[in-house]
């Protein structure tokens, strides 16, 4: 392997490490502030993506400029954080916050499943394509090989930017230090007066958002269908298990192994690319269970 | 008097109502199709086509006067549940012929369940050529080719169109059709062309969201032919991206399944690509898209559906075309009002029966031969997205195995002579 098709590995590598961080951004978020494996993640990125093929569709008809995609993507995404995920919290994970972990894993598996459904009944089970953002932003060649500007630039930068937001914004607002004192101690943060239950409501419409917007920005390079939201889930969840629950910063580390194991793996090996996401997660958990940046938890008395 | 004008009136309603007693109420027929999962991009058309055409039939006074009845199950609901579905629709729901079934997975599970059941099944719709090759049947039909004629297909529309081509990739689904189909290709490639390079072998995993990486290294790669047996969303996906980023610039895909992708493609699909159909399936079929039966077809589902066809929908017309003409046949040749199931099992062996696409025959080892069509793309403005071009249709009976043969031993004792010996009609468009 030369130093050309090293960088092409690490160009595909980054790219595809982008869209899964946006992803398992939000999953550990809300795992990380609520103790709450969300598996309707997935369906949430899913409608991420198909509300986002549905309304560019349906502006783009009306006559727009094709870069309009990008502010709908985002407005897509807010509409499935509110609307699904407000309701999902408030209605039911707000009863069950002090029962027991499986039943949590259970009630969001059965939204999950719900949700798929609903994405059938709303959308069918025909793929559908929408490349007008990703071709209006054109190609870019390195090395001889052409790349699409959105992939190999965009999504890498707004990956960045949403883990320096959010690492802003917690340490550096007060809603952002509201959520970190609730993390730390739901119980003293209620004392001191801080509103539990609208913190929670926030963070999970946030990490909702979050999985939305993984859809929006991944709709235009991929077909969406049923389905997709079940692969995204298992992949995010390999991430945020490798880097340890509820760490931020570990996803983005996390993310990037597994990218680029995975394109370098389709360079030196393609027979086992498929595996090596889940070889990582199982190596990294054989010697640290607790993740690559996750510690030990101390039993609460 | 009264009396007496009933008693005859019955006597003579009696030799009638022992004819009619033969006659079911209705031909219960039982079909597998994905209504879920990725491969409802094949089961929904073909299960929309179905309903037309067995309402056509219907309207017509059905099989000799007996309307026929079609109800389906779904493949996607896993192997466990399609074989006790299967067998419910056989045991209870009272079906006397099953069409199943789109997976290959699923016609080798329901194959031989057909047979202990005793119930005659037609595989209408899954590639695999082992099934026949590896055990006898006397209930289990295949009313289609299966995937040795469509692959060698392929490879010798290749030939002829790109003779000097040197180093060749595949990009396939990593499951058993991307691999089997792969390797009768390439087996085939191998006796045909001997000096082709194979350069790139990929398998990404079923479903698989991004072909950002394999499409890299292809850029990279540059071999002048892209094989891919992909279907549904991962072919789009991949013709997408690979569009997007110019692959098809310098490398020719040839993609043996792309016609049930054309419409959803659009303009994405560049034009001197090569498109397979899984058999001569095509919407503007260019032997039958002027006969009157094709063309209201066509328009009637159009209408009901708002797409175009895929070969789904061909294989439906087949499998329909074959239970008509099985039961018309074993009716006249028994002089019967309705045929025994074993004079239906009879009228089988040679049957010849037409669909949408050329006639098929069933052999005497039960597997159906089915023309081949292929084509190259070309984006000309009559529709938003590609038809096809350079138009050759092969004879199915030259491209599949003989009876007995496996056949990768079969492909490997053919040569590079063989490619000239196939004569395909060709058409403009």
């Amino acid at each position: 392997m030369n130093l050309t098709t090293f960088l092409l590995a690490l160009f595909d590598g980054v790219s595809y490490a982008a869209l899964v961080f946006i992803v398992a951004l939000g999953l550990t978020l809300i795992f990380g502030v609520m103790r709450i494996l969300n598996v309707a993640h997935g369906s949430l990125y899913a409608i991420g993506a198909y509300a986002t093929v549905s309304l560019v569709g349906w502006v783009l008809a009306l006559g727009a400029a094709p870069i309009l995609a990008f502010p709908l993507m985002i407005v897509s995404a807010i509409l499935v954080g509110v609307l699904i995920g407000g309701p999902v919290e408030y209605l039911l994970l707000r009863r069950i916050y002090d029962k027991p972990e499986v039943l949590q894993l259970l009630v969001t598996f059965a939204v999950f499943m719900i949700l798929e459904d609903v994405q059938r009944l709303v959308w069918g089970t025909q793929p559908y394509f929408e490349a007008q953002a990703l071709r209006a932003l054109g190609n870019v060649t390195v090395f001889g090989v052409t790349y699409t500007v959105y992939q190999l630039i965009l999504l890498p930068l707004v990956a960045l930017t949403l883990l320096v937001g959010l690492r802003f914004f917690l340490r550096r607002t007060v809603t952002g230090k509201l959520i970190t004192a609730t993390t730390e101690d739901r119980e003293a943060a209620q004392s001191i007066g801080i509103d539990a239950d609208r913190v929670f409501l926030l963070t999970f419409v946030m990490g909702a958002i979050l999985a939305g917007l993984g859809g929006a920005l991944a709709s235009p390079t991929t077909s969406i269908l049923p389905g997709m939201g079940a692969d995204m889930i298992v992949l995010s969840f390999a991430v945020v298990a490798t880097a340890g629950l509820g760490q931020i910063e570990g996803a983005a580390i996390a993310a990037l192994m597994i990218g680029m194991g995975r394109s370098f793996a389709i360079y030196i090996w393609p027979e086992v690319a498929v595996l090596v996401p889940y070889l990582i997660m199982v190596l990294v958990l054989l010697v640290r269970p607790e993740g690559l940046f996750g510690s030990p938890a101390a039993r609460k008395i | 008097m009264k009396k007496l004008i009933a008693t005859t009136a019955l006597c003579a309603a009696l030799p009638m109502g022992a004819f009619a007693q033969d006659k079911p109420d209705s031909l219960k027929v039982g079909m597998t199709t994905f209504l879920t999962g990725p491969a409802s991009v094949f089961g929904v058309p073909a299960r929309d086509a179905m309903d037309i055409m067995v309402q056509n039939l219907n309207d017509e006074g059905g099989i000799n006067g007996v309307p026929v009845e079609v109800s389906y199950i779904d493949e996607g609901a896993g192997a466990e549940a399609l074989t006790s579905e299967f067998r419910r629709a056989v045991e209870q729901g009272g079906a006397e012929v099953m069409f199943a079934s789109i997976s290959s997975g699923n016609c080798q599970t329901l194959a031989p369940l057909a047979e202990d059941l005793e119930v005659i099944n037609f595989m209408w719709d899954c590639g695999t050529q082992r099934i026949f090759e590896e055990a006898d049947y006397d209930y289990v039909f295949r009313t289609q080719a299966n995937a040795t004629p469509e692959m060698l297909a392929a490879v010798i529309y290749l030939l002829k169109t790109q003779p000097d081509f040197e180093t060749l990739a595949v990009v396939n689904q990593d499951y058993a059709w991307g691999r089997d189909s792969w390797d009768i290709f390439r087996t085939a490639l191998m006796q045909f062309k001997p000096d082709v390079e194979i350069v790139g072998e990929f398998f990404p995993a079923f479903g698989a969201p991004d072909y950002s990486t394999e499409i890299s290294r292809l850029q990279a790669l540059q071999p002048d032919v892209v094989l891919s047996t992909s279907w549904g969303g991962d072919l789009d996906t991949f013709v997408q991206q690979a569009s997007q980023r110019g692959l098809m610039n310098n490398s020719t895909f040839v993609l043996p399944l792309a016609e049930s992708s054309l419409e959803r493609l659009g303009s994405a699909l560049p034009p001197g690509q090569i498109v397979g159909a899984r058999g001569d399936h095509y919407f503007l079929h260019p032997e039958r898209r002027d006969d009157e039966d094709f063309k209201s077809f066509m328009s009637q589902y159009e209408d009901q559906t708002g797409n175009i066809t895929v070969y789904s929908v061909f294989h439906a017309s087949q499998a329909l075309a074959a239970l008509e003409a099985a039961y018309t046949k074993a009716i006249e040749e028994n002089g019967v009002e309705w045929p025994s199931q074993e004079q239906v099992l009879a009228a089988m062996d040679g049957l010849e029966f037409q669909g949408l696409g050329r006639p098929v025959t069933i052999r005497e080892d039960n597997q159906g031969i089915e023309a081949q069509l292929m084509g190259t793309s070309a984006q000309n403005g009559d529709y938003p997205f590609a038809t096809l071009e350079n138009i050759m249709i092969f004879d199915g009976a030259e491209l599949t195995a003989p009876v007995g043969e496996v056949s990768t031993d079969w492909i490997e004792t053919l040569g590079p002579e063989f490619v000239d010996e196939i004569e395909p009609t060709t058409f403009e468009n």
